[in-house]
């Protein structure tokens, strides 16, 4: 049995639908952001519904180990300026709607990455250019404020602060692309490594 | 039953009512999106809406702004807990009546009902059980004292109540084909009547129980007057798939031909084999039959296939005008439809055809379990 680490264990064994994710809901209240909570449960419907409250709320859905009945989750508390009641920028566009823009418009469209330089050396979109949200602030120079600009990350939550961040400057079109490059099947590129 | 002030529970059968008789209910549906995408309460006048329970912890503030206020609410989950919790929200903020399905989406998955098709000769009838929730159908055959079910559903206990209050004993249980989308009741039923249980010979090979061998050329006689059952081999669903001629008016069709679709070949994981055997049961065997018989399958997809007061029948001329499965000329083009683009595969479709085989026995929780969500044996299935 795989041994993981929880900062709290809650026992919602033999509870049904819905008190496991109310005890849940209760219990990462108490929790700081970061902490860890295990939630054993016996009942099968909470597999799914662990992973949809938490979708929603914006709180990291680990995994689930079994053990026979027993089902363990493992779930991470968000902090404040990850969960889901932040303000979101309100323009947006789809990973497949950005492909199709590139598809048809090729290096005119412009793609900032503001990820960190490691994740941009690995793996990125042809043609996108990398500042990453740290140094964002310090390097708007090297952007145009009247130009459409679409910005990527790996889930959609740097560039939204980025999106945000941008728009407050006076930037016109900025777009943040969701969900971003985690869920991306378009073309890819890399440095020479 | 009322709970407490403006809260009530509605039964299974109580629902099943507004669906067979085209009533307007309007139903807030708290379980998780995935299920409620794949599986839902649906009728020709039912609206229903999707707001998982986790999303109301909080506040049922945003159910509040999409239910209608001057109407009765069904709260939906999938056993019972989370809807009661929620609808008794919704009657705390103000709103009533509001209604919770007792039981669940378990209890909707399991109800059946018969509806009466026909009278048969000699005072003979026919009825037709609607399992709504799943969209199953089997079938009762009454004729004198005595009566034969096919495609007999997991809850037996439905079928000998209501044998019992015709008086009738049950002498046959009949499987058109080895079901992969629901527990068959049939060896069970069978067992506790001293019924004899019958299943076509080339679904049987693997099966490790005793059984009667449902061939062509065989009769089934129910009641001294004779209801004869014709069986009609009718492979391409399953290579044993038998269709039963009843009384030369009625052609029970198992999961070859729907009312709007029909039998998808690959739940055995043979689809290109068996292809061949769908393309020519639909398209010339049943072409040679009577074209005045009434069909009667052992499924629906949608609800728009039942009709007045529940019942799924058609003529077969009909269907030949207007199954969509029945009208693709090209070989080839049929063989991409039903091979191709199929829905997904009903729930532990593998495990429940290791179940009506006798090879796995499940308890009851775990019967429940796999018979979730829709049948989706027809093609056209979503």
């Amino acid at each position: 049995m795989p041994d993981i680490q929880a900062d709290q264990t809650l026992d919602c064994r033999g509870l049904a639908c819905p008190m496991p994710i109310v005890k849940t809901k209760k219990a990462m209240d108490q929790l700081q952001a970061g902490q860890v909570i295990e939630v054993q449960a016996t009942d099968r419907g909470s597999l799914a519904d662990m992973q949809g409250w938490a979708k929603n709320t914006g709180h990291l859905y680990l995994g689930t180990i079994e053990e026979g009945n027993l089902l363990r989750h493992y779930l991470r508390k968000a902090s404040p300026d990850e969960t889901k009641e932040l303000k979101k920028h309100p323009y947006t566009v789809s990973n497949e709607e950005l492909a199709k823009k590139m598809e048809s418009g090729g290096r005119q469209v412009t793609i900032l990455d503001v990820r960190e330089p490691a994740e941009f050396a690995f793996r990125r979109l042809p043609g996108s250019i990398s500042i990453p949200l740290g140094a964002l602030e310090s390097r708007l120079d090297e952007l145009d404020p009247e130009a459409e600009i679409h910005v990527i990350c790996r889930t959609g939550t740097r560039s939204d602060l980025a999106c945000q961040l941008l728009a407050d400057k006076g930037f016109k079109q900025v777009k943040n692309v969701v969900p971003g490059i985690s869920d991306w099947n378009g073309p890819t590129e890399q440095d020479n490594i | 039953m009322e709970v407490s002030n403006g809260l009530h529970a509605m039964t299974a059968e109580e629902l099943a009512r507004f669906v067979l008789d085209q009533q307007e209910l309007f139903i807030l549906d708290v379980r998780n999106e995935e299920d409620y995408r794949n599986w839902r309460i649906e009728g020709e006048r039912i609206k229903s809406i999707n707001l998982p329970y986790f999303t109301l912890l909080e506040g049922v503030e945003p159910a509040l702004a999409r239910i209608p206020a001057d109407r009765p609410v069904l709260v939906v989950c999938a056993k019972e807990g989370s809807s009661k919790f929620v609808a008794e929200r919704l009657v705390e903020a103000g709103r009533s009546p509001v209604y919770y399905l007792e039981g669940g989406m378990k209890s909707w998955s399991e109800h059946l009902a018969p509806v009466k098709i026909g009278e048969l000769a000699d005072g003979g009838a026919l009825y037709q059980f609607v399992r709504l929730g799943k969209g199953c159908l089997s079938y009762m055959i009454v004729s004198g004292e005595e009566a034969a079910i096919v495609d007999t559903a997991r809850m037996t206990d439905v079928y000998e109540r209501f044998a019992a209050e015709l008086g009738v004993k049950i002498k046959h249980t009949i499987d058109t084909h080895l079901h992969a989308d629901h527990l068959s009741g049939g060896r069970k039923l069978a067992d506790r009547s001293g019924a004899a249980y019958w299943l076509p010979l080339k679904d049987a090979t693997e099966v490790i129980f005793h059984y009667d061998s449902l061939e062509e050329g065989r009769e089934i006689v129910v009641g001294d007057t004779a209801i004869r059952i014709h069986p009609i081999h009718s492979p391409g669903h399953t290579i044993g798939s038998t269709s039963l001629l009843v009384d030369e008016r009625y052609l029970l069709s198992g999961d070859i031909l729907f009312v709007e679709s029909i039998g998808r070949p690959d739940l055995a994981g043979l689809a290109e084999d068996w292809v061949g055997d769908l393309r020519e049961t639909l398209y010339e065997r049943y072409r040679g039959l009577p074209q005045d018989l009434i069909v009667l399958p052992a499924h629906f997809g949608q609800v728009s296939e039942l009709g007045e007061g529940g019942k799924v029948m058609a003529r077969l001329s009909d269907l030949y005008r207007s199954n969509p499965g029945l009208n693709i000329a090209d070989e080839e083009a049929f063989r991409r439809e039903v091979t191709e683009n199929l829905p997904p595969q009903p729930n532990a479709y593998q495990a429940i055809r290791q179940a009506n085989m006798g090879k796995q026995t499940p308890d009851e929780d775990e019967q429940r379990e796999m018979e979730i969500g829709p049948n989706r044996c027809a093609v056209h299935d979503q």
